[in-house]
């Protein structure tokens, strides 16, 4: 049997986009954009403030209307979502300000009622840290609280897909560790995992593969550990006197030993974090911001 | 980049059924609307505030027919509160949860759309059967309102509220996507609500208006609604104080029928899940 391409391009995937469009007015939130995330996949997009990660992951999501593109979602175009289809599909957006009357145990079970095989309402409190919450009502938490009632039901459906818009905003040290776990786990059971975040260490600490947007397109793409040549970048040694960077950094710290007959004063060896790939990438993208006419089509 | 093979959908189990999932609804947003202890208290109390300043200000009966004041106003009362609680209320409280994000939430579930729909009806039908139930007590134990004992008063009751409610509750849905955001709902809102209670025989009885008025007042459903009350509480007594001497019992069931399917197919073709900054 023959199939087309875009059937076993949406099974081998879990998400396929291609050349994929929007505008607002004047503004051209997503430009052509590709990715392609594969199943079971901790997928993290990057970028800055307006790079339109929101308004593609809501694209995804089948909140937002396309322009342009090619988009598959677990096998659908999210254009025209099904009720099936969404119970596979976990969301936490951006902004969910809601200030429901309802506790957070009644918000969970209420929410638990749509789903086929949910998730045990209790067990879940616990593990997002929500347990001493149970009886309060959702008006009354605080901010970092509030982000933990959207991460549970985001995942209460014991979804296949789980989209998360900047998940831990608002999160305390000791929670953005406990989210980490969670999201650890739902990867390790096999959840394919869709990711948008400000904080690097994040991406770094979840992700198998990054993508960093600019100005609505895919600037960058793998793995965090090598992303933007960074694996093979030279590192950097710097002492109080210079700094040099090289690919033989053992070599260039024992000549400097030696120059220094022992101890190199305010001795430094560095290789870039994934924040200064990042940087540079996003700097380099920049000249696209100067009213230059955004070039149509899917280069990449 | 690996590509696993797609593992086989998890969830073999068929999903909740759409009745299950709209009970659910109903009792969850019947429980918020009770939680909600201003709009509670100004729910019930508005009515009984009227009634209380109507049997004060004007005491006595129609002249020739036996018709108290009582039972004019509750008639008319209980079409407002209705209207109150159907109309104004869930079209100010949907538009809200449209502002801040409630429904966008609701949209990405896997539940089904009507469930929404079918919860906000039904808490507005408790909510109102508390309602009428609070205000008729008042009447009876202070204003001497006499309940009709027929039960063919009943059963006309029962289908003009229904009616009444359920026509009341689709437009409050359909009126939800006008304003342009949370903030200006109560304002775009209420004001043709107060302006139908001054011209549908609540606060003023019909008779006293100008035929313009009344010719304007009777292409919405309030008039129809109160003029269906008012056969049940003022009995055959009252009908010689209506404009035709008749509660055209028969007219009221179309109007309010009709409403009803306009206001059905109004919600199914405008009603909007998001909010105007969502994209
Ligand atoms: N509903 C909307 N109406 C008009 N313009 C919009 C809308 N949503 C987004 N935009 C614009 O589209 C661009 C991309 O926005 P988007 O929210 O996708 O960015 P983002 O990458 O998620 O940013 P952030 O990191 O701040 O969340 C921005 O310039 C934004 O102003
Ligand atoms: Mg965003």
């Amino acid at each position: 049997m023959i199939l087309p391409g875009w059937i076993l391009g949406g099974m081998k995937h879990a998400i396929r986009v291609r050349g994929l469009k929007k505008r607002y007015g004047e503004v051209q939130a997503v430009a052509g954009l590709d990715l392609d995330v594969a199943h079971g996949e901790v997928f993290a997009v990057l970028g800055p403030n307006g790079a339109g990660k929101s308004t593609t992951v809501e694209i995804l999501e089948g909140y937002r209307e396309r322009d342009e593109g090619e988009v598959t979602v677990l096998g659908r175009d999210p254009a025209r979502p099904t009720r099936e289809w969404r119970s596979r599909i976990g969301i936490v957006l951006q902004t969910a300000d809601d200030r429901a009357e309802l506790t957070v145990r009644e918000t969970l079970r209420h929410f638990a009622t749509c789903y086929a095989n949910p998730r045990d309402p209790d067990e879940l409190m616990e593990q997002v840290g929500l347990a001493d919450s149970a009886g309060k009502r959702i008006r009354q938490l605080s901010g970092g609280q509030r982000r933990r009632v959207d991460v549970a039901l985001g995942v209460i459906g014991r979804p296949e897909l789980l989209f998360l818009d900047e998940p831990t905003t608002g999160f305390d040290p000791e929670a953005r560790r406990q989210f980490w776990d969670l999201i650890a786990g739902l990867a390790r059971d096999g959840t394919t995992i869709v990711l948008t975040t400000h904080y690097l260490e994040e991406a770094e600490a979840l992700a198998d593969r990054v993508a960093v947007v600019a100005r609505g397109r895919v600037v960058a793409e793998g793995d965090p550990a090598t992303l933007g040549g960074r694996g093979t970048a030279k590192a950097r040694v710097a002492w109080s006197e210079g700094e040099i960077e090289t690919d033989t950094p053992t070599a260039a710290v024992l000549e400097l030993s030696r120059r220094y007959d022992g101890e190199i004063p305010g001795l430094t060896v560095t290789r870039p974090t994934l924040e200064d790939v990042y940087l540079r990438l996003i700097e380099a993208g920049e000249p696209l911001a100067d009213g230059a006419p955004q070039t149509v089509g899917s280069a990449s | 980049m690996t590509a696993t093979p797609a593992p086989a959908p998890r969830t073999a189990a068929p999903l909740p059924s759409p009745i299950k999932i709209a009970l659910a609804r109903a009792a969850v947003e019947t429980k918020v609307l009770f939680r909600e202890r201003d709009a509670v208290v100004f729910t019930f109390a508005l009515p009984i505030v009227f009634l209380v300043l109507f049997a004060s200000i004007f005491s006595g009966v129609a002249e020739g027919t036996g018709v108290t004041v009582a039972q004019l106003y509750t008639a008319g009362l209980i079409g407002s509160g209705v209207m109150g609680t159907g109309f104004q209320n869930l079209g100010i409280g949907i538009a809200g949860d449209r502002e801040d994000g409630t429904l966008k939430r609701l949209a990405g579930l896997p539940m089904p759309r009507p469930a929404y729909f079918i919860g906000k009806i039904i808490s507005v039908l408790v909510m109102t059967v508390l309602q009428v139930a609070i205000l008729l007590a008042i009447a009876v134990l202070f204003y001497g309102l006499e309940l009709p004992s027929e039960v063919s008063a009943w059963a006309t009751f029962a289908w003009v509220f229904v009616l009444g409610v359920s026509a009341a509750a689709v437009l409050g849905i359909a009126v939800s996507s006008l304003p342009r955001s949370g903030k200006s709902a109560a304002a775009v809102i209420s004001l043709p609500f107060v302006v139908l209670q001054f011209v549908s025989g609540v606060f003023i009885p019909i008779t006293e208006l100008p035929d313009w008025l009344v010719n304007a007042a009777s292409i919405f459903p309030l008039k129809w609604m109160c003029q269906g009350f008012r056969s049940v509480f003022l009995g055959d007594a009252g009908a010689a104080l209506e404009l035709t001497g008749s509660y055209e019992l028969g007219r009221v069931a179309l109007v309010l029928a009709a409403w009803l399917i306009g206001g059905l197919v109004l919600c199914v073709t405008t009603f909007r899940w998001k909010g105007r900054r969502d994209g």
